[in-house]
């Protein structure tokens, strides 16, 4: 919106007709790109009638139906775990101990910096090996391997995000708090991490849509969830001599891109609510942290109150 | 310890690897992120619908599922027969490409208003602004979140290698089958990242001084 409004002006009757001009021609490759999607998917005979019948059959749709039951026991698990490990990380990377402090931060920095399937794949062959010693059994070392992946990677993100978020509330309420007496965990539980979770909501919301996008990692170690089935189901299902990735693909695809968008408009509405509301803490904004050093520095910037 | 060593040229591989895809997904992404940018501010409606429907759907989608698109969907209706390489710049540059979008488009609203209501009072076109005076400065804006896209890149990069792309993960992939301890494999692994987004963000750290420009 802004950024439009810094590059052009209100057109005038000859740049609303070159405009016009522009807006067909854009109109035209734009429908010519799905045309030709839609002439190749034809051509390879994806877009016969029997190719999408298959989702009326009751096993495709209990598949599909467990696959989406899986992937969100992943998130709900993992979400939890890591919302808890980011606030202890948090709590000990802020601690009064040294030890504590650098444990914390080389956790941190170990899991940010590397790939996420690299934790999980490493997770993996460990509770595999040690699978009768550990007591699981069935698909359990894929879940656990799964969600504890999840959980260190999303935790030390989280445990960032709180840590700007705690930076970002005026010294003075840290300062009043200790002169009415508190403890330090008082002052901590009661007075810092409130506001800071308030703020960073957004944010919090928005890493969240990054964990429910990566339990689709769990694909890679063979576990079934929504992706994996998604696969399996696509290789099974002949139609026409003709695998069925592409129908299940765009199905599945449509599933992960409205659970995601439900997530994010969620992040969005608590961040204009947050904005109504005068606390003085500036809320984070929504949008998607890409790395977690990106979520650090763009919650800390607005606030300015780092110390 | 002696993984290292003993498949030293494999490591070594997978660490060429690894940076070969980065590079050519991050070259694409930073391609098609700036032209969808361009898009999205652009006064021509389609063209911005476009480009929100882009970025909306290619960043609410799990890369896993770019990749499974890329290396079963593509060659059976684009082109077969695409090395593993190839397809896994498509999905990674694809995906990052939304990122690239986003980012450069929050950097344009940085641009001072003045900046291209004084470009167009010299009468340049809704091009030439964007081309001379408003993204020259966004791009200093845009280098830090930017440099956070590319290490987020070069991590994804991984995924690649699940799918038969020799890289670090394939490498590790490969060295955990032939028996040697996982926890070995896990160090020197990270430790490689660790070395590619280092020299990532130092990069970018030089870039931002070399254009940094009082405004």
């Amino acid at each position: 919106m802004s950024g439009a409004s810094v590059l052009y002006d209100v057109p005038g009757p000859k740049a609303r007709a070159r405009n016009r001009v522009y807006s067909v021609l854009g109109a035209l490759a734009v429908l010519g790109l799905i045309a030709f999607a839609v002439l190749r998917l034809d051509a390879k005979g994806q877009l016969d009638p029997k190719v999408w019948e298959i989702f009326n059959y009751a096993g495709v749709r209990t598949g599909i139906r467990d696959g989406v039951l899986t992937t969100l026991q992943v998130f709900a698990v993992a979400a939890v775990l890591s919302l808890a490990l980011g606030l202890l990380l948090t709590v000990a990377r802020l601690s009064d101990h040294q030890p504590i402090r650098w444990l914390a931060t080389g956790f941190i920095e170990l899991f940010r910096a590397v790939p996420l399937l690299i934790t999980i794949y490493a997770l993996w062959v460990v509770l595999l090996s040690n699978r009768d010693a550990l007591g699981l059994t069935g698909s359990q070392p894929q879940f656990w391997a799964l969600v504890a992946g999840l959980t260190v990677y999303n935790g030390s993100v989280q445990a960032e995000v709180l840590r700007a978020g705690i930076n970002a509330v005026p010294k003075g309420q840290r300062e009043a708090a200790y002169a009415l007496g508190m403890s330090k965990t008082q002052v901590m539980t009661t007075v810092l991490l409130p506001q800071a979770i308030r703020a960073m909501l957004p944010t919090i919301i928005s890493q969240l849509v990054v964990t429910l996008k990566d339990t689709s990692l769990g694909y890679i170690i063979t576990f079934e969830e929504l992706l994996y089935t998604a696969r399996l189901m696509s290789t099974n299902i002949i139609v026409n001599g003709n695998d069925t990735y592409i129908p299940v693909i765009i199905v599945i695809g449509s599933i992960y891109v409205a659970m995601c968008l439900a997530l994010s408009a969620l992040a969005n509405w608590i961040e204009r609510r947050g904005r109504r509301a005068r606390t003085g803490i500036e809320v984070a904004p929504a949008a998607e942290p890409v790395a977690a050093a990106d979520a650090a520095e763009g919650a800390a910037a607005p606030a300015g109150t780092k110390d | 310890m002696n993984v290292l060593l003993d498949y030293l040229p494999e490591f070594r591989d997978g660490f060429l690897g690894t940076l070969a895809i980065t590079a050519s997904a991050a070259l694409l992404a930073l391609v098609l992120g700036v032209l969808i940018a361009g898009f999205r501010v652009s006064p021509v409606p389609p063209l911005r619908a476009f480009g929100t429907a882009w970025v909306t759907v290619l960043r609410n989608t799990p890369l896993t599922l770019l990749f499974l698109v890329a290396f079963f969907v593509v060659p059976q209706i684009l082109f077969q027969g695409a090395s593993p390489y190839v397809l896994g710049t498509l999905a990674l540059g694809f995906y990052t490409s939304s990122f690239v979008c986003e980012a450069v488009r929050s950097g344009i609203t940085t641009v001072p208003l003045g900046q291209a209501e004084a470009a167009r009072s010299l009468g340049m076109t809704f091009s030439q602004t964007l081309r001379l005076i408003v993204l020259p400065q966004a791009a200093r804006t845009v280098i830090p979140p930017l440099s956070s896209i590319i290490i987020a890149l070069t991590k994804n990069s991984a995924i690649a290698g699940a799918f038969g792309y020799g890289e670090l993960f394939n490498v590790s992939k490969l060295l955990n089958d032939r028996g040697y301890p996982i926890a070995w494999i896990f160090l020197w692994t990270a430790l490689a990242y660790l070395v590619i987004t280092f020299a990532v963000s130092g990069l970018f750290r030089l870039l931002e001084r070399r254009l940094e420009v009082a405004r």
